[in-house]
């Protein structure tokens, strides 16, 4: 590492006792590069083994990379902590403003540890900490709003990332996000949950600073081919009709579950689609700092005061391919402004969207099939495609006004687990299925997956380019599985997007690492990737994890996908086959 | 005729800030510490964003306020920073009403836009040009 490169220095917090110091980790960032390599190994030496995850020992880790201000799109940070929805490893990663702003405050990670009494928000401007009082926020309904008054007070506009948690976050929903930027999150595992329990209401950081090259000539060279393939070819699709451009293909092949997964193609996709909100709603477009692709797609929805005429209010919400397979098919909502209004409140509140549909979709199969009563729901008569009933649902999933949404509030292998219809519960892992039901890579890949979500692996890519055309064994897919996510843990520790993977290839990534003066060839890179998978692992098998024991729903196999041959004896010798490579 | 920055449409802008990326790496200062130019939202991203970067005002107020004579107006509008002159006060960021007056934390001098239009190659999005203008007054 470059001398004056502040990347090495980790900035310790400790809620409990309101105090801060900084460590220089050269140690962490020389063997494990930065984002998910240092952040797990910080995460082993922070996390007590066995520790409940919503107590003040479990630790907030967030990281980012050597590349981080020096090239676009190595823009996300990486989040890691115990997670409180599965018990186990906890890794969220999220782009917005963070990650240049922990890079420009002049860390390369930051470890929050204990929980504090009161109320608080934290404030990280460059080597200043503060602690502010945020009784005032905490309850406060709209998490929009909580950023609206930091955003006022702080300092530093356009320089800093303003990172909160909504009231799922202080009802210790397991699944609760934390919302980054208003459109951006940490969406996954519960991470908003565990800022909850610490009585953490926001984390402002900002800075502004000068990174030191290795050769500055070479590097604005390098810099400049690497912003042209940014802009150009791969990543484009990302800023046309963003992530949602994927509705109707995987629609059309038959792998967009639908209903709770009873069906794998919606009838009304095509009023859902990347296409029919584009042409019906997109309000602007949004990018992630030091990003020119800007994905971000935020749809403007004009709604009527019921009790007045012409009087109208305007909401500005994002929307992304798998929110609106969640809200959308998995809960049968084809009307595309009921579902706005659904995006719009898990904003609202900081839950997980892609959570959240699953949770929603097995309740009312549940209800349907009279697991759960209305005096379970409060009254409510859960109806796929009802989006009115569902605004009302997701509010008592927070509120928890009966025992029925205590239990909804930790997912649904919690809650089928108190009232049956596993079979039908859909969380691979024990966290909700994605959006894909594109055949056995899929879902093997999310339950072999280090961090339990659909891009660890890239399953879902195997399934339609591969295994669509001919069949792998299951061996052959668990070794294509582990190297993707092998590779994945250099990108991820790189903290490079992984809507840039075709940017950033092997060679493009030896070259920007020698501009920051790190000197990795190929092999040691492949290396270090198959070394924090299995870092990571490591956490995982301490705290309990068994690919011996992994649940599959049988909805899975019930429900035909593309791939022909999706069957449990396939996909349990999947399994068995990365377990053995893993161990 | 002498080229100018102009901004071409803030709505278009997406927040991305590789003009400010771009601006500090032309000093080889990669970072954001050297940038004469700043984009931040409008109050939220959801109202989209502002872009702040020099006007190159015919009779510049921050030259005025300067005491000791170091922002020199340039023909057609715009200042100059004569680094040694500078004792970094910071009157000149006081007297631009739009911020585009920014301080060096570091040396507390001014950074105002020179008007070489390096960033515009990093805008992807159109929002930025260096276009030739005759009445400095008539521009956005």
């Amino acid at each position: 590492m470059l001398k004056d490169d502040p990347l090495h220095n980790v900035l310790y917090v400790d809620l409990s006792r309101k105090r801060f110091h900084v460590e220089a980790r050269p140690d962490l960032f020389d063997r494990y590069i930065g984002g998910a390599g240092v952040s797990t190994q910080l995460l082993l030496e922070n996390c007590p083994e066995g520790c409940d995850p919503l107590g003040p020992e479990n630790p907030v880790i967030l990281a980012v990379g050597p590349l981080t201000g020096l090239f676009p799109l190595a823009s996300k940070t990486v989040a890691m902590f115990k997670s409180p929805h599965t018990g186990n490893l906890g890794e969220s990663h999220c782009g917005g403003r963070s990650a240049v702003a922990i890079r420009m405050a002049g860390y390369g990670a930051i470890v929050i540890n204990g929980a504090s009494e009161l109320p608080i928000y934290l404030v990280v401007n460059g080597d200043r900490v503060f602690f502010r009082d945020a009784s005032t926020l905490w309850g406060m309904g709209n998490s929009l709003t909580v950023g609206r008054i930091i955003r006022e007070r702080e300092s530093q506009p356009g320089l800093r990332t303003i990172m909160r948690i909504g009231r799922a976050g202080e009802q210790k929903v397991s699944y609760a996000c934390v919302s980054v930027e208003t459109y951006r999150h940490f969406g996954r595992l519960g991470l908003g949950a565990v800022l909850g329990s610490k009585k953490l209401k926001a984390i402002v950081i900002s800075g502004k600073r000068s990174l030191p090259v290795a050769d500055s000539k070479e590097y604005r060279k390098l810099y400049k081919d690497v912003f042209k393939s940014a802009t150009s070819g791969a990543t484009q699709k990302y800023h046309n009709l963003g992530t949602p451009q994927n509705i109707l293909p995987l629609n059309k092949l038959g792998g967009f579950p639908t209903r709770n997964l009873q069906e794998a193609r919606f009838e009304e996709a095509d009023r859902i689609s990347g296409e029919a909100f584009a042409e019906g709603y997109l309000g602007r477009r949004l990018a992630c700092s030091h990003c020119p692709v800007a994905c971000i797609h935020i749809a403007a929805l004009r709604e009527p005061h019921e009790s007045e005429p012409f009087f109208y209010k305007t909401s500005m919400i994002s929307y992304d391919y798998e929110p609106i397979y969640a809200l959308g098919g998995m809960i049968g909502v084809g009307d595309p402004e009921g579902l706005l209004r659904l995006l719009d409140r898990v904003e609202v509140l900081g839950l997980d969207a892609i959570s959240t549909g699953p949770v929603l979709s097995w309740a009312t199969e549940a209800f349907a099939r009279g697991l759960i009563t209305e005096k379970d729901t409060d009254g409510l008569r859960l109806e796929f495609g009802d989006w009115k009933t569902y605004l009302e649902a997701i509010n008592r999933i927070v509120e928890q006004p009966t025992e029925l949404y205590s239990a909804l509030a930790r997912g649904v292998e919690h809650a089928s687990s108190v009232y049956g219809g596993e079979d039908f519960a859909l969380a691979l892992g024990g966290n909700e299925l994605t959006g894909y039901h594109t055949g056995p890579a899929a879902h093997v890949g999310h339950l072999v997956g280090a961090r339990h979500g659909h891009l660890d692996n890239a399953g879902y890519s195997i399934d339609q380019k591969v295994l669509v055309e001919k069949k792998l064994t299951p061996e052959e897919l668990g070794d294509a599985l582990v190297k993707e996510e092998s590779w994945r843990q250099v990108l991820s520790s790189l903290v490079i997007c992984f809507f840039a993977r075709e940017v950033f290839d092997m060679e493009t990534v030896v070259a920007c690492l020698r501009s920051a003066g790190l000197k990795f060839d190929p092999s040691a890179l492949n290396e270090i990737g198959t070394s924090i998978h299995r870092e990571k692992f490591r956490f995982k098998y301490r705290e309990g994890f068994s690919f011996d024991s992994l649940r599959i729903p049988r909805r899975i196999f019930e429900t035909k996908s593309p791939v022909p041959y999706l069957s449990e004896e396939y996909m349990r010798a999947a399994i068995a086959h990365v377990k053995k490579k893993l161990s | 005729m002498r080229k100018r920055l102009v901004i071409v449409d803030p709505e278009r802008c997406v927040g991305c800030q590789c003009c400010m990326f771009a601006c500090s790496r032309r000093l080889n200062k990669p970072g954001l510490a050297q940038s004469s130019i700043a984009v931040r939202s409008n109050g939220g991203m959801e109202r989209g964003f502002v872009v702040i970067v020099c006007r190159v005002c015919q009779d510049p107020p921050c030259a005025r306020a300067c005491p000791t004579g170091a922002l020199v107006v340039q023909k057609g509008g715009g200042v100059r920073l004569m680094e040694d002159k500078c004792i970094g006060c910071g009157a000149c960021a006081e007297a631009c009403i739009v911020g585009a007056a920014f301080l060096d934390s570091e040396t507390n001098k001014p950074m105002i836009c020179v008007q070489c239009g390096f960033c515009v190659d990093f805008c992807p999005h159109g929002v930025l040009a260096l276009k030739e203008v005759i009445d400095n007054d008539a521009q956005g």
